[in-house]
């Protein structure tokens, strides 16, 4: 299920601006990457190139390889379409379809790739639900609108609405910033749980999330504001938080930074 | 915060009859008051006026004023009724609609979600522009350009389409001066604002539930239906709405292009029939003071059926609110 990501040489523009600067990294199957740094660096930039949502923008280009596994996503015929039911993403705000309810939310993305017999859907719908720690809470108002409920739940059901097409990767872009901290501890807690079937990639502003969740962190940073963001570093989350081996890492860590 | 009791203090004198206010708020207060009153009353006298001329009117009627097809006020007993001109106001804008509709909505997808920014701004200005043409130009169009140039496709509907009764001619040969070509004309002449409206409510839509969408692995098309059309849905019904209430009220172009017959036909193709407002500027002129009261019953209907219009749109957007977009 769960796929290596390589990244060769990425950069990505805003129009002319530059946003982001050759980045290489590779991101093991089946483990969570936590990206930190400080804002504008374009650690959001650079999660949503690796599933092609960047040049969704107005003026967004990306140059450089991104691999998944063995294919280019930025291949010539790679349908971004194709790429994005590989990729899933949560987003930094929930964003369930306000006019859907709960079931048709999850099963939303299954009706595109063509689902649409009644049993598989129930079936998928609540082992997606399941998935996301959501079922018990919902199960009894599967047809109620999904707004209704709490932010918390919102996005997890927008986690369930991600897994249920079964992609490769998710990608989770500050996915608990608008909770509380019982609803981030629900999310943390999923997180760890979903690293077996995906390769999870999260970008968060919280270092003691990154330091709970992920197997390995990368340090963004950027030289100055409308600079491009580049990465520092990226190794073990262990090491970044206790020996990291770029003084600048240690001082955004330690909160010395600037 | 500290447990000490503030020092009482003591009212000054001159202040101490109500909240203080300064004199502008006091003005501007009143001025908005003044203004929502007087809406008020100018509403009551028109509806009063109205409301009495139109009974007068109605009780003198010796024909069933519902069902009766003949606009005879002036004979004696005077005769009337508001069958014809209720169906052709309701046919002709229910063509109007069914055409303005989808391409209206198609045009404002293509602006929002389609074109490149530079074509976008040009097409919306000239939709614009077709609401900035008065509408004696549009009936002078259609009377001089439209209705000669619709035999064609008259005779055509009438061929393939004749069996449905609808698109059935009775004169092969007579002129366009139909109901069918008045709902062309009258869905030109809605589309601006049903094209401006849900452009602006479509670019409403929150960036967010189209990223949801797209982040799925929804093509455009898909991002539009799922996200895109729930979302703008009730702006959408509003819009159509708008149109709706242009397309019954309107008077020149249809008193310009029809010709008014009083007969009630189900052949939309057929130069017969009459609108409540093509009736009234027909009609008006040459009325004694009898018939304008009988003229005014006739308003009045349209007006309740213009009212009982948007209210149903009201119902239906009401009743969708829990999953409307408003609750994201």
């Amino acid at each position: 299920m769960a796929k290596r990501i390589d990244v060769s040489g990425l950069s990505a523009y805003y129009t002319a601006h530059k946003a982001i600067d050759d980045i290489s990294m590779t991101i093991e199957p089946g483990s969570v990457t936590a990206f930190i740094g400080p804002s504008g660096c374009g650690k959001s930039t650079f999660l949503r190139t690796l599933n092609r949502m960047h040049e969704v923008t107005p003026g967004g280009r990306v140059e450089g390889k991104v691999l998944l596994d063995d294919e280019n996503l930025y291949g010539s015929g790679v349908d971004p379409v194709t790429v994005r039911r590989t990729v899933g993403m949560v987003f930094q705000r929930p964003n369930p379809f306000p006019t859907m309810s709960i079931y048709d939310n999850v099963a939303a993305g299954l009706k595109l790739n063509g689902i649409r017999k009644k049993g598989e859907l129930d079936s998928i719908v609540e082992k997606s639900l399941k998935g996301a720690n959501l079922w018990n809470e919902v199960k009894d108002r599967l047809n109620k609108p999904g707004s209704g409920l709490s932010g918390g739940q919102q996005q997890r059901l927008c986690i369930a609405r991600a897994i249920a097409v079964e992609p490769e990767v998710l990608l989770m872009d500050e996915p608990c910033s608008a909770l509380d901290p019982i609803s981030t501890l629900a999310i943390e807690d999923l997180i760890g749980e979903l690293k077996d079937r995906f390769t999870i990639v999260i970008v968060t502003h919280n270092m003691q999330q990154a330091a709970r969740v992920s197997d390995r962190t990368a340090f963004f940073n950027l030289a100055a504001v409308g600079q491009p963001g580049k990465l520092i570093e990226i190794d073990d989350t262990e090491r970044i938080f206790s020996n990291p081996s770029v003084q600048a890492t240690e001082d955004y860590i330690s909160g010395r930074f600037g | 915060m500290t447990t000490t009791a503030p020092p009482p203090t003591k009212p000054e004198p001159h202040r101490a009859t109500g909240p203080v206010t300064r004199p502008g708020d006091r003005i501007f207060a009143g001025m908005a008051r003044g203004s929502g009153i007087a809406l008020l009353v100018v509403m009551a006298a028109i509806a009063a006026f109205l409301t009495v001329r139109a009974v007068h009117a109605i009780s003198k009627d010796h024909g069933n004023f519902l069902t009766t097809f003949e606009w005879t006020p002036s004979l004696n007993p005077p005769v009337f009724g508001i069958a014809v001109l209720a169906y052709g106001t309701v046919v002709s804008a229910i063509i109007a609609m069914v055409i303005a509709v989808p391409i209206a909505l198609g045009i404002a997808l293509f602006i929002t979600h389609y074109a490149p920014r530079r074509l976008g701004g040009p097409i919306a200005y000239v939709i614009d522009l077709l609401a900035a043409v008065p509408s004696i130009i549009y009936g002078l169009w259609g009377a001089l350009f439209l209705v000669p140039h619709m035999r064609g496709l008259n005779l055509w509907l009438d061929d393939y389409l004749g069996w449905t009764v609808i698109f059935h001619k009775e004169d092969p040969n007579s002129a366009a001066r139909s109901l069918f070509t008045v709902g062309i004309l009258l869905a030109i002449m809605v589309l601006p604002i049903i094209t401006n409206v849900s452009r602006e409510v479509i670019n409403q839509v929150p960036k967010m539930h189209q990223e949801a969408a797209l982040a799925l692995g929804a093509t455009r098309w898909e991002v539009i239906r799922l996200s895109v059309l729930p979302f703008a849905r009730s702006g959408i019904i509003s819009a159509s709405m708008l149109g709706l209430g242009r397309a019954l009220g309107e008077t020149m172009a249809v008193a310009t292009v029809l010709s008014a017959s009083p007969t009630l036909s189900a052949h939309i193709l057929d130069p017969v029939g009459g609108t409540f407002s093509q009736n009234i500027v027909a009609k008006f002129g040459e009325a004694d003071d009898f018939g304008r009261d009988a003229l005014i019953a006739s308003g009045l209907v349209l007006f309740l059926i213009t009212l009982l219009v948007n209210g149903a749109a009201r119902i239906i957007i009401q009743r969708r609110k829990e999953y409307s977009g408003a609750n994201a």
